[in-house]
């Protein structure tokens, strides 16, 4: 009984699997295990609550229009075009 | 050194590496940026970028677009210094030894790194800009590998296999950054929005 709770009750091991979940499959008995523990662990279902906010969060940040997105200088873009000039006709 | 365009005439007719700069480098420069916190360097990399493909313009295909095919060059580029910054971080290798959420004996949370709700509601909408802001601090606080793995899977959602060849690691070492990365970025966010 004490490595049955052993197993259900270690949060290490519940979150690991939380984030598992989220990019892989996991296995039938670990689906089991996870939701076990978290049906007993309030600390764990609100470590999975924001973890899938921070995965959604951080899709939007990608994909979003971030307002001022940042531009190159144009001193940098007129040296990098003369670069592209010079080697062009080197070739 | 520069190879010669001659036998690849036919397949470069829709390049005009004149107009990259005025079509892309913002583009690209942004790309880089979001993977690689450091303007210095991401502009490095737009400039090795396109300096990379004006070498290889006889590569291009046609079926591509040029934007696409830009893109991959800098990916591979990003990948590199990924794998620098890898082969010059040992805390990859003593990663599962330091674990300060948990506690050693049974693997409960650690009183103090206990997960607790947020005091501000994130998915408000006038609340995000916020929450949006301290994730992006977060983010450039995680240690060089976990960084570049986190961005590989959540921005370029590159496959596990994927990842592990380019960076080198085994799928047991992707995991456990993996779970690491998040436990830290989630309690960097506890500590500054409560």
């Amino acid at each position: 009984m004490d490595s049955l709770k052993k197993i259900y009750c270690n949060c290490r091991r519940a979150t690991f699997l939380i984030e598992k979940k989220q990019i892989d499959s996991i296995r039938f008995n670990e689906h089991l295990e996870l939701s076990f523990h978290l049906v007993c662990c309030p600390a764990c279902r609100t470590y999975q609550k924001q973890s899938h906010l921070i995965n959604r969060s951080l899709r939007e940040l990608i994909t979003g229009n971030i307002p001022n997105e940042p531009v190159l200088d144009e001193q940098f873009k007129e040296e990098l075009q003369q670069k592209i000039i010079k080697q062009l006709d080197s070739e | 050194m520069h190879s010669r365009k001659s036998s690849g005439f036919t397949s470069t007719h829709l390049i005009d590496p004149h107009k990259w700069v005025a079509r892309y480098a913002d583009y690209l420069y942004n790309y880089a940026l979001k993977r690689i916190k450091n303007e210095e360097l991401a502009k490095d990399l737009v400039q090795e970028t396109l300096l990379a493909a004006l070498e290889r313009m006889d590569k291009f295909e046609a079926r591509s677009s040029e934007m696409t095919w830009l893109t991959a060059i800098l990916k591979n580029k990003i990948s590199d210094v990924y794998r620098k910054k890898l082969a010059a971080s040992p805390d990859v290798i003593n990663i599962s030894e330091l674990d300060p959420f948990f506690s050693q004996q049974d693997g409960h949370w650690i009183v103090k790194h206990r997960p607790v709700e947020f005091e501000m509601e994130p998915e408000e909408p006038e609340r995000q800009p916020e929450f949006m802001e301290i994730l992006q601090k977060c983010m450039t606080k995680l240690p060089n590998l976990w960084f570049a793995v986190f961005t590989m899977k959540h921005m370029d959602e590159k496959t596990t296999g994927t990842i592990c060849h380019e960076l080198s690691i085994t799928p047991a070492n992707f995991w456990v950054i993996m779970h690491r990365a998040k436990l830290n970025l989630r309690a960097c966010l506890q500590k500054n929005m409560n």
